[in-house]
């Protein structure tokens, strides 16, 4: 399998001294050209979510390891793989009120990209490219082009963005928190148009995000992570329906489901042993309830769940020694490989 | 039957401006019973905080606040300022927004939570003083320690439970909070509001929940109103509203929920919301209503009926 992105072994440290923070840990994950489908990055401030995009992205460079796009480190690219490197990755952000410059018209963001790529050999073509766009993604040129970016809501804004990104008929589109500050009721439409994007298109997308309810509908797999490790990926619906890792756990069960007759589960997190503060295990053990001298002593390994095992469908693996025995990835395997077994 | 500790009587909240008149409020009637947790829903720009922000009485020129807003019989338009300075945090208190912007960054805890209650008239040595901010604290789960720190010191949750402690430090008849928890992560979120939903019953009070998170709101409240463009589209008991909404745009919004059920079914709401400048007359969700009754929906203004007991919805198709 070919990758179209990965990560080899980044880790990703902030600062130095005492305040040095690692805010990703020895990551390997890749995205597969030919495996279009939605994984998220799941994770709370802090978990290294955004760290990752910023890495894949290119806007940080990585202290440890390798950032590659079809094999080539993203940092030594000659001028013309950047720049087809920079036309097949795209982002969605999480603010749609910031991507904006509020001097020029909404068409500016879409019109940038025309004629940075040279996509267009006239301005009708030009048009007609940013026409397809908008409607692809539900709107309405004409009630879209030629306005500012305060004459439209929060939700139009984030498609126009999302259309921006499809302008150039990308790769990979990384989407960070692409919901989170639009509205309820046009949540879903958006959610429904990644999909469809990911489906018509046949795009990889990965969607970062701290909210597991939508990453549970738009997504396929999920990385769950924490302090700049995965703790647990595989299956969305395995993950969030069975959590294996005491953290999964814990998110789920703090997930407000809009049901009133789903209340919030058992009572979570009682605060537990203390925890000596420098130890090379797992990240979770100083809030974790089944902590054990192990966990201490190194950092747990991906142990595949027994299920997965027995019905050898996708996979399902969590970073937790309560799993030990059961089978391991290998340290450098790729986590995209758990999820074509 | 007591009487309720808060009936809104048609409140309007208008921002006279230049592009014309902002109906930010326009004639809600709401009650809020004793005991009662009561989330107010509604996307941005539907009202919902400047509700909230009208019955503290906060409004300012060029908003104006019209009707009647009775606690315990008497009006809060009506107090003079200095009443109405008594009243805030002495029986109506705030839990707002962004915690980690509504503490003092340059005082340390205790002198923030000491100010509101000698500002309300509260003298006590201050060995007295210290015990009741360490009391204070201890309700809010929180180490009594955390009085000597300084904001930049706490996380965002312990920050937003020291803007809890505020809140109730003088016993409070009310708290209204806006959106305690949108900043924070999901466990914090809900470790926080089981701190405040406990506090709301210990304490016996009562509480107006504004938030967009439907969620939450399943999770946490008793009662739900929903707003739309200035005004009540519907309220109700939480479980009613869930299990049968009965306005088309509760109904949507609940649809719209992504919810621990089938997988990758989506079911927006198409268009958006109406501006509510000199706004028209008819029903303002009409234009993106699924089931709108031609040539009455966009003429006459639905009002809040009661269609069933407890349950009040403003739309033409509950006519008799």
């Amino acid at each position: 399998m070919a990758l179209l992105m990965e990560l080899r072994n980044v880790t990703k440290t902030f600062g130095g001294g005492v305040t040095k923070t690692m805010a990703l840990d020895d990551m390997t994950f890749g995205v597969e050209a030919d495996f279009p489908h939605i994984v998220t990055i799941a994770g709370e401030s802090g978990s290294g979510k955004t760290t990752m995009m910023m890495l894949l992205l290119g806007f940080y460079e990585p202290t440890l390891g390798s950032v590659l796009y079809n094999d080539v480190n993203i940092w030594k690219m000659t001028h013309s793989e950047t720049r087809d490197f920079r036309r097949n990755v795209q982002a969605v952000f999480q603010d749609p009120f910031a991507v904006y410059n509020p001097f020029y018209k909404v068409d500016n963001l879409l019109s940038i990209p025309i004629k940075n790529f040279k996509l267009a050999n006239s301005k009708k073509e030009a048009r007609q490219l940013m026409e397809n766009a908008l409607s692809r993604v539900g709107l309405r040129p004409e009630e879209t082009l030629g306005r500012f970016p305060h004459q439209l809501s929060g939700g139009q804004r984030q498609r126009i963005a999302v259309a921006r990104a499809l302008v150039l008929n990308p790769k990979l589109l990384i989407a960070d928190e692409p919901v989170s500050m639009v509205d309820a009721s046009l949540r879903a439409t958006i959610l429904k148009q990644i999909r469809e994007l990911n489906q018509d298109l046949r795009i990889p997308i990965l969607y970062i995000t701290h909210d597991l309810t939508t990453a549970y509908h738009v997504s396929d797999y999920i990385l769950v992570l924490y302090h700049g490790s995965v703790m647990e990926a595989g299956d969305v619906e395995q993950v969030i329906r069975d959590p294996k890792h005491p953290y999964t756990k814990l998110l789920v069960n703090s997930i407000p489901w809009p049901d009133p007759s789903h209340l919030w589960g058992e009572a979570v997190e009682a605060v537990t042993k203390k925890v000596r503060a420098e130890h090379a295990g797992c990240k979770f053990a100083d809030r974790c309830p089944h902590v054990f001298d192990k966990c201490l002593e190194s950092k747990p390994p991906l142990y595949i769940s027994s299920e997965t095992m027995l019905k050898s469908t996708v996979g399902h693996a969590a970073a937790c020694y309560l799993y030990e025995g059961a089978n391991m990835l290998e340290k450098d395997q790729n986590l995209i490989t758990l999820f074509h077994q | 039957m007591s009487t309720p500790l808060i009936e809104i009587k048609d409140l309007r909240t208008y921002f006279y401006v230049k592009a014309g008149t902002v109906k930010a409020v326009d004639g809600v009637n709401l009650i809020l019973e004793r005991g009662v947790k009561l989330g107010l829903v509604g996307e941005s720009g539907s009202g919902k905080t400047t509700m909230a922000l009208a019955i503290l009485r906060m409004i300012k020129p060029p908003g104006t606040v019209e009707g009647q807003i009775l606690l315990d019989g008497v009006d809060l338009i009506k107090l003079s300022g200095e009443e109405m300075r008594k009243t805030r945090l002495g029986q109506i208190a705030m839990i707002p927004q962004g915690a980690m912007n509504s503490l003092n960054p340059v005082a340390r805890i205790r002198a923030t939570m000491a100010e509101g209650m000698i500002d309300h008239g509260i003298r006590l040595s201050k060995e007295e003083m210290n015990k009741r901010i360490a009391n204070l604290l201890e309700i809010v789960e929180l180490p009594a320690k955390v009085a000597k720190m300084y904001p930049h010191e706490l996380s965002g949750g312990m920050k937003q439970r020291v803007t809890v402690a505020i809140a109730i430090s003088l016993r409070p008849k009310v708290l209204i909070a806006d959106e305690p928890t949108s900043a924070l992560d999901v466990v914090i979120q809900r470790q926080v509001m089981e701190t405040v939903t406990r506090l709301v019953k210990e304490l016996d009070l009562s509480m107006i929940l504004i938030g967009h998170d439907m969620g939450l709101m399943a999770q946490s409240v008793d009662k739900l109103a929903v707003m739309y463009a200035g005004k009540l589209a519907e309220t109700g008991d939480i479980r009613d509203m869930f299990s049968d909404p009965l306005h088309p745009y509760t109904q949507a919004l609940i649809s719209s929920l992504p919810a621990l059920g089938k997988r990758g079914v989506f079911h927006g709401l198409p268009g958006i919301p109406p501006s509510v400048i000199n706004p028209p007359i008819g029903c303002l969700f009409c234009s993106r209503c699924p089931k709108v009754i031609p040539s009455v929906c966009a003429e006459q203004t639905p009002v809040l009926r009661e269609v069933k007991p407890g349950r009040w919805v403003s739309c033409h198709l509950y006519k008799e």
